[in-house]
């Protein structure tokens, strides 16, 4: 064989197996377009025009709990949630990291109930916080952070590592979205009409200690010092949810935190009767998470909260996100639309 | 730093790239770095152990050189001066020093080995005496480091010793040169154990970059970890559910299981040999082969001279021929022909070494009753059916036709399997009494349906675990039929080089697509690791 024959055929091969891996790679990473959709929320930032006046930071309580539709809708504020499920502390820092070198926004939410995990708690959750962030030095340090014993960093970089044994569970998700998503959420929102009303909420097991962990601490100092320097203004929340149980101690905790750095904090299990939150008709999971009517209540109050608390303004008639919105909502409604038919055929 | 980790593989690109790239000089410097870096990261606390053992080998090795070389310098120079019954007095002489030495260097690596593998053995059976005779008291047992793949490194290093004391050949004259054949660490943890005279030349050559060897090693290293990765640590998943739940597993279970831990051991142990002679390869080494498709053996004793072939040869070469023609063995011999006859006279020395090498054999691979019983259970079918041979030679002359058929090599083929299995019971089970229970409920609890309704599929495997470990099982069947008539990697070679690259890249992906590893798979040592 001729030389140049030797190098055309090495560089075949590398072009083919590089490419069949690459192929395969993403035909073994879970879709999450089905079922557990989770794992596609924080992905679908990137798609987003990145001019957001609020963003909220956190896991499930803010992406069952607000609506950002509602908050336009009503208030005319432009917001995006990226949270995902049971998001721990450090990864909230770490997609805010990432957030804040895209845009700066004018508030930023973050839901405190994430100081309870002081230590990287599930493998499954911290993939579908992570593997949908786009590389970058915040993707790094979320993977630092928050690999438990078993995980490998090498993992993360080649996901084929720890997906090859999707390979005798491939459905057919995997190749209908083999190069494409669709999207699971409304700006972060993810819905349901569903009604299961909460009635025996279970109080707390008590703890052997209140006290928040140290890293924990780390982490929403971290926060609270990039807001800052950014010049954005940080609002700590406890989301309407009834479970997990929150304790006085955390409370009292959060509050001394709020006060020592003259951040706003609001406890929405305080504000139920304010917002109109009736837990027989306003959750979908006895007391979890909101539905849909409980989560508007929660996002009409707090729209106002901000307009007259945080200095927002209506950004309504502006005509990039006139635009923007109109597909937006009707996207949201027909949703609406749809759920709300497939709960009355149950 | 397990073979099958990423960091492995990262610490063998780094060292392979670093010594195809420094001058050639100091390839074997490199890897005697790579070597002690390996073992530091596998356990700062073993570092020691290898250290002592290979000072005391290299300082004891030149001594006795030194007086080999000083005696035959004496005997040479005074030639003329002394008769030759002077000349053979002196030489005994010599052969008394070297012997001390070679003693002392003996007694002290094996006792170490002895004291860290075998101490809290001794006291359990102490224990167990003393509360046999009614006391109350039992001695308590010690924490002692168990350095990695120290009976093996100790095995090697003795060889050496005894080849040299033998005059095979002198003693190393570098301390550091000798210092790597000790601790090559592709071999260090299993094996093979390997002679320092078919070793130290290739390892101390200085070796070029060739495409072509390098690509054979990977080949191998490939199919190492297809038998690691995708059979064994599959396997071992059914194993270890059918071996810790003995009370629930009976009969049927026992005998798949039997079954299991063959293959899983098969393809665990010839797996890592693979990676161990694809890594040397890679690097220009050659490392002795220590399997030889031992699952086609016709008897017990072929497959011994197939399987673990390192050991077994120095099994024989240090122990067996030396205990068979030391004088007390001589005697014992004479007395015994003197006073059993010539029949059993002549079989005593015989059993009692071979008594002695499968003793050893079993305690070589575990400090507890059950690889002693082991080893003797194997020492007991290989003299049977020495004693049979009579026997199968008259059938074989009534049947001349059935050596070659078919069917009675299959027949041979699947009695050495059944029997090397059964023995291997003993490597599973916590003890020697539930190893023979569990063996008799084989015939006792008569549950085969177990293994038709869908119970196999409770062990932690699924069904297309299953049919991944018979794909695998049928392939590495296929590889050991061609095998017979030359290498497969020769004949893929010769092969077009679309078609070579779609065999290798298949196997590739098999290994990274149906390899049990990552989140959900417990990262798995090699088993004889352990040893």
């Amino acid at each position: 064989m001729g030389k140049k024959k030797k190098i055309l055929t090495a560089l075949v091969i590398t072009v083919v197996v590089i490419g069949s891996l690459w192929l395969l790679q993403r035909l073994l990473v879970p879709k999450y377009m089905t079922g557990i959709v989770e794992g596609a929320m924080i992905a679908e930032y990137y798609e987003e025009e990145k001019d957001h006046d609020v963003i909220f930071i956190g896991d499930c309580e803010v992406y069952e709990n607000f609506i950002p539709a509602v908050l336009w809708e009503e208030y005319g504020i432009h917001s995006f949630i990226r949270g995902s499920a049971q998001q721990l502390i450090w990864q909230s820092y770490y997609l805010l990291e990432e957030t804040l070198k895209y845009e700066t926004p004018e508030v930023v939410v973050f839901n405190i109930l994430s100081m309870k995990y002081n230590t990287p708690q599930k493998e499954a959750y911290n993939r579908m916080t992570i593997d949908g962030m786009k590389w970058s030095a915040s993707k790094i340090g979320s993977i630092k952070a928050s690999m438990t014993k078993d995980e490998q960093f090498l993992d993360y970089v080649f996901p084929i590592l720890r997906y090859h044994t999707r390979i005798t569970e491939l459905n057919r998700d995997d190749f209908k979205y083999l190069f494409h998503r669709d999207k699971v959420t409304f700006n972060g929102y993810y819905m349901r009409v569903d009604v299961k009303p909460a009635e025996d909420v279970p109080t707390g097991r008590p703890l052997a200690d209140y006290t928040f962990g140290e890293t924990a601490y780390e982490y929403l100092d971290k926060i609270t010092a990039i807001c800052k320097e950014k010049g954005v203004q940080l609002v700590l929340i406890k989301a309407p949810s009834l479970y997990p149980y929150w304790y006085d101690e955390w409370e009292v905790q959060m509050e001394e935190y709020a006060k020592k750095h003259n951040l706003v904090y609001i406890n929405f299990l305080e504000l139920i009767e304010e917002c109109g939150l009736d837990f027989s008709t306003d959750t979908y999971d006895a007391g979890l998470h909101l539905n849909l009517s409980g989560a508007q209540k929660a996002s009409k109050w707090f729209g106002k909260f901000l307009v007259e608390n945080c200095g927002l303004t209506s950004r309504r008639g502006d005509e990039k996100l006139e635009v923007l919105w109109k597909d937006k909502l009707a996207a949201y409604e027909a949703e609406i639309k749809r759920q709300t038919e497939a709960v009355s055929k149950e | 730093m397990l073979f099958t980790s990423y960091e492995f593989l990262f610490f063998v690109l780094i060292t392979c790239v670093l010594y195809y790239i420094i001058p050639k000089k100091w390839q074997w410097m490199l890897l005697l770095l790579a070597s002690y870096v390996f073992y530091f990261l596998a356990g700062a606390s073993f570092l020691p152990y290898i250290f002592v053992t290979t000072v005391s080998t290299y300082l004891v090795a030149r001594k006795i050189t030194s007086l080999q070389q000083s005696t035959s310098l004496y005997v040479k120079e005074h030639k003329e001066e002394l008769s030759r019954e002077e000349k053979k007095e002196y030489k005994a002489k010599a052969k008394k020093k070297q012997w001390h030495w070679l003693l002392f260097c003996l007694l002290f690596n094996l006792g170490i080995l002895a004291v860290v593998k075998y101490t809290n053995f001794a006291i359990s059976n102490v224990n167990a005496v003393l509360t046999v005779f009614g006391s109350k008291t039992t001695l308590s047992f010690v924490d002692l480091v168990l350095p990695l793949g120290i009976s093996f490194y100790t095995f090697q290093s003795m060889g050496y010793i005894i080849d040299v004391y033998r005059g095979k050949y002198e003693a190393e004259k570098n301390p550091l040169r000798f210092a790597l054949f000790v601790s090559f660490f592709p071999q260090l943890v299993q094996g093979p154990i390997s002679r320092f005279d078919d070793l130290a030349q290739s390892l101390y050559k200085e070796h070029a970059f060739e495409f072509a060897k390098i690509s054979l090693g990977l080949q191998r290293v490939l199919w190492g970890y297809f038998k690691k990765m995708v059979i064994a640590d599959r396997m071992l998943i059914a194993v270890n559910e059918l071996i810790q739940n003995p009370d629930q597993y009976k009969g049927a279970y026992v005998f798949a299981g039997m079954l299991f831990y063959a293959l899983e051991l098969y393809a665990d142990f010839t797996g890592g040999i693979d990676i161990t002679i694809g890594i040397a390869e890679i690097l220009g080494i050659r490392v002795t082969e220590n399997f030889h498709r031992p699952y086609f053996s016709k008897n017990i004793k072929e497959y011994w001279n197939r399987w673990h072939m390192t050991m077994g040869s120095w099994f024989t070469d240090y122990i067996f021929y030396p205990i068979s023609v030391c004088q007390p063995m001589l005697k014992f011999s004479r007395f015994s022909r003197a006073h059993f006859g010539e029949f059993i006279g002549k079989r005593m020395p015989v059993y009692l070494s071979s008594f002695v090498v499968w003793f050893t054999t079993g305690i070589w691979h575990g400090a507890s009753w059950n690889f002693i019983v082991w080893g003797l259970g194997n020492f007991v079918v290989i003299m049977i059916s020495q004693e049979l041979e009579p026997l199968y030679r008259r059938f074989h002359e009534k049947f001349p036709k059935a050596e070659g058929a078919f069917a009675f090599k299959v027949f041979r083929v699947v009695r050495t399997i059944l029997l090397m299995s059964s023995l291997r019971m003993f490597d599973c089970y916590r003890n020697v009494p539930l190893t023979f229970r569990m063996f008799g409920s084989m015939f006792t609890t008569w549950n085969w349906k177990v293994i038709f309704d869908g119970s196999m599929l409770k062990l932690g495997l699924d069904a297309k675990d299953y049919i991944i470990l018979f794909a695998g099982m049928l392939l590495m069947l296929t590889v050991s039929l061609i095998q017979r008539s030359g290498s497969v990697r020769g004949k893929i070679r010769t092969l077009s080089v679309p078609v070579r690259t779609i065999l290798w890249y298949g196997l590739f992906l098999v290994v990274l697509l149906f390899g049990a590893y990552g989140v959900g798979y417990d990262a798995s040592q090699f088993i004889y690791n352990q040893f």
